[in-house]
């Protein structure tokens, strides 16, 4: 075959990968598939499995003082949720010729992102109930997109992700209710959680649609099913409401709702300090990254372990 | 109260501290495992010990008749009214550490509660029928560990070694007997913890065999928990867990 | 130090209750079989799912190779004498 035939070919190929993604089927990992569409999913898969695994530290950080028995035990469960979707997303990477090794590599050279939000410090007993209703709750919108992404094995994660997330929202929800209907001072933590983890939930949307980068590839591929803006506001509509019902204010004076879309309008959000973050400037992003490069280093000798004496036994046994 | 449920009280608040502060070291792992899923394993142990613990603080408290509720006795008591064994507070150093105390204990909390299985005392006989699937699985999670690191690499025999001697001078009061136990014996209540040694010891010995580690020496034991006497590790423990409690004392969560 | 491992890759099957199949649940890393199955129920049985799980080395699983899909599975769409419904009953003939 000539260079001009294989070119051709490559053609072929893509005109019936894409239409076979435009008809709404999934695609498996022993298809064939373009290199963009490939890297562009190890790139969102295993960066949303590293938001999973490094949102675990916020959380993590109120563990030892949860306020009560079913509080802590509802925590623990929760966090340890999201360990178990950080797992679901590797194992959906992993199909695609990429290992764990390698990402967390990327993960901790920061070649390879994860979500914002989790840069930002939990302070008050009251962030675990604003993380819970307003981060796994924007979270969850982006994730029931998802559930019909074209890639089977993503596809696969994200509807176990969505039913084991169930519960996440309720009880964040569950704990700023309480709050709200407490003590002064528990109505004071609550707001004072609010107004510190808004603005930032709604950044985990990511840029408005016109500064997005990779849209279009995304679209077409069914990678990405809505845009951002669509999502973020749906976000919005549904939060503003739960916000009322119980008394929280939403730190936004631009915020009102608007008879002729259907929707709220709401105010800009501060980019600057969006991108900032993405660089590397926020709270807490050093720390985080730190966290977890001390655990896998601390675990090295353990893996070590398992794998010498895995070598061990073959040796005995063969 | 009257004796007996003053007796079993103390039994149950006993049983409830062992769970509940194992439960807050296990729980201190979280997002620190050496693998993500050992990170989830180690949860699930201390989830089972959440739940252990709540079902001891509330039969405790249902003893007392003072309208209390768990949260009240796990939260609302000082240093010296908590009666866990040592080992429960142990911090958890390395992983190896961990499995050393996971070992000990569970091995120990098997034979215990099979016994307590057969308790007259049905609420003691049913928290003890539930807990004993638990510890099972807890006491083969914590077996395979110790002969992986046993028998795995030399860093991690020396560490496993050096875990197993630390502790072992905490694993003598775990037998330990006072009044409590002896009354409430009379009465086919509580596990005679005597009978228990023999055979939780063969069980480490079987274990460190397999997993190529020598017994630790019999050294001195330390004691103190039948008596609220704690290492200083408790008080820092307390520290944590007690802050919303004590800071907010009228709110509820 | 050795370049860090993740120790290996295992496939999950979990069934839900006696009597139905064995499916796929997804994967976890683990360095041997104990491990791997103890790793499977803390993390794809938490909430009740299972009550048997297989797990299999992911090395130890052959695929059939989807640019041999037309050759393996299109010559089962026309045996459509294997189905029930393809063969046609006196009237008036019951329980058949
Ligand atoms: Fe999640
Ligand atoms: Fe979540």
């Amino acid at each position: 075959m000539n260079n001009e035939n294989t070119a051709l070919a490559q053609d072929e190929r893509l005109r019936s990968f894409e239409e076979y993604v435009g008809e709404g089927k999934a695609i498996e990992p022993r298809d064939w598939m373009p290199e963009g569409y490939r890297s562009h999913l190890i790139r969102q898969i295993s960066q949303h499995a590293h938001s999973e695994v490094i949102g675990m530290q916020p959380e993590g950080n109120w563990i030892t003082r949860a306020p009560s028995i079913r509080a802590k035990q509802i925590l623990l469960a929760k966090i340890q949720d999201e360990g178990g979707h950080g797992l679901y997303l590797y194992s959906a990477a992993e199909t695609l010729g990429i290992s764990r090794e390698e990402m967390l590599e990327q993960l901790q050279t920061g070649k390879a992102k994860y979500s914002n939000i989790f840069n930002y410090p939990s302070l008050t007993w009251a962030d675990i109930g604003a993380i819970g209703w307003l981060v796994d709750g924007a979270a969850i919108v982006n994730q029931v997109s998802l559930q019909r992404t074209s890639y089977g094995p993503y596809s696969r994660a994200m509807v176990r992700i969505c039913k084991e997330e169930s519960f996440h929202q309720r009880q964040g929800y569950e704990i700023m209710a309480n709050m709200m209907k407490g003590t002064p001072e528990q109505r004071e933590m609550a707001q004072d959680a609010m107004n510190r983890w808004w603005w930032p939930s709604l950044m985990m949307f990511g840029p408005h649609d016109g500064d997005s980068p990779h849209s279009a590839d995304a679209f077409r591929w069914k990678i990405k099913r809505h845009s951002n803006d669509e999502l973020r506001q749906k976000f919005i509509d549904k939060t503003v409401q739960q916000a009322e019902v119980i008394g929280l204010t939403i730190p936004d004076a631009d915020l009102k709702w608007n008879e002729e879309t259907g929707h709220y309008d709401h105010g800009e959000i501060n980019w600057d300090e969006f991108y900032r973050v993405i660089k590397g400037n926020g709270p807490l992003n050093k720390q985080r990254i730190a966290h977890h490069i001390k655990a896998h280093e601390e675990g090295a000798w353990v893996r070590e372990a398992a794998q010498a004496y895995k070598q061990k036994q073959a040796q005995k046994y063969n | 109260m009257t004796d007996i449920n003053q007796l079993k009280y103390s039994y149950s608040l006993r049983l409830g501290d062992n769970a509940w502060i194992l439960s807050h070291r296990l729980a201190e792992w979280c997002s620190n495992g050496p693998i993500l899923e050992e990170d989830l394993a180690l949860t699930n142990l201390a989830l089972d010990l959440i739940g252990r613990a709540q079902g001891f603080y509330k039969y405790a408290a249902e003893l007392e008749g003072k309208g209390k509720s768990e949260d009240d006795i796990a939260y609302r008591r000082n240093e010296r009214q908590y009666f866990n064994n040592l080992i429960m507070e142990m911090p958890n150093g390395n992983f190896a550490d961990t499995i050393a105390r996971q070992l000990y204990v569970s091995v120990f909390e098997y034979y215990f509660f099979r016994e307590l299985k057969n308790s007259k005392d049905e609420t003691f006989a049913a928290l003890a029928a539930k807990t004993l699937k638990e510890v099972k699985y807890h006491m083969a999670h914590a077996a395979d560990w110790t002969i992986r690191l046993g028998d795995g690499t030399e860093e991690s025999h020396k560490k496993m070694q050096k875990a197993l001697n630390e502790l072992w001078m905490y694993t003598g009061e775990l037998f330990e007997m006072n009044d409590v136990d002896s009354e409430l014996m009379a009465q086919g209540v509580s596990v005679d913890l005597s009978m228990l040694k023999p055979k939780w010891e063969q069980h480490i010995i079987d274990v460190l065999k397999e997993a190529t580690l020598a017994q630790p020496e019999d050294i001195y034991m330390q004691t103190g928990s039948r008596q609220g006497i704690h290492t200083e590790h408790l008080g820092h423990i307390l520290g944590d867990m007690q802050y919303l409690q004590r800071a907010y004392p009228d709110a509820k969560w | 130090m050795a370049t860090d491992s993740q120790l290996d890759l295992w496939e999950v099957f979990i069934q839900g209750r006696n009597g139905s199949h064995h499916t796929h649940a997804g994967s976890v890393h683990a360095s041997d079989k104990k491990m791997a199955l103890q790793n499977a129920r803390d993390i794809y049985t938490r909430r009740g799912e299972g009550s048997s799980i297989w797990v299999v080395p992911a090395v130890a699983i052959s695929a059939s190779n989807p640019e041999d899909a037309e050759a393996f599975f299109d010559p089962a769409d026309d045996k459509v004498y294997r189905h029930p419904t393809f063969y046609q009953m006196p009237e008036g003939a019951k329980q058949i």
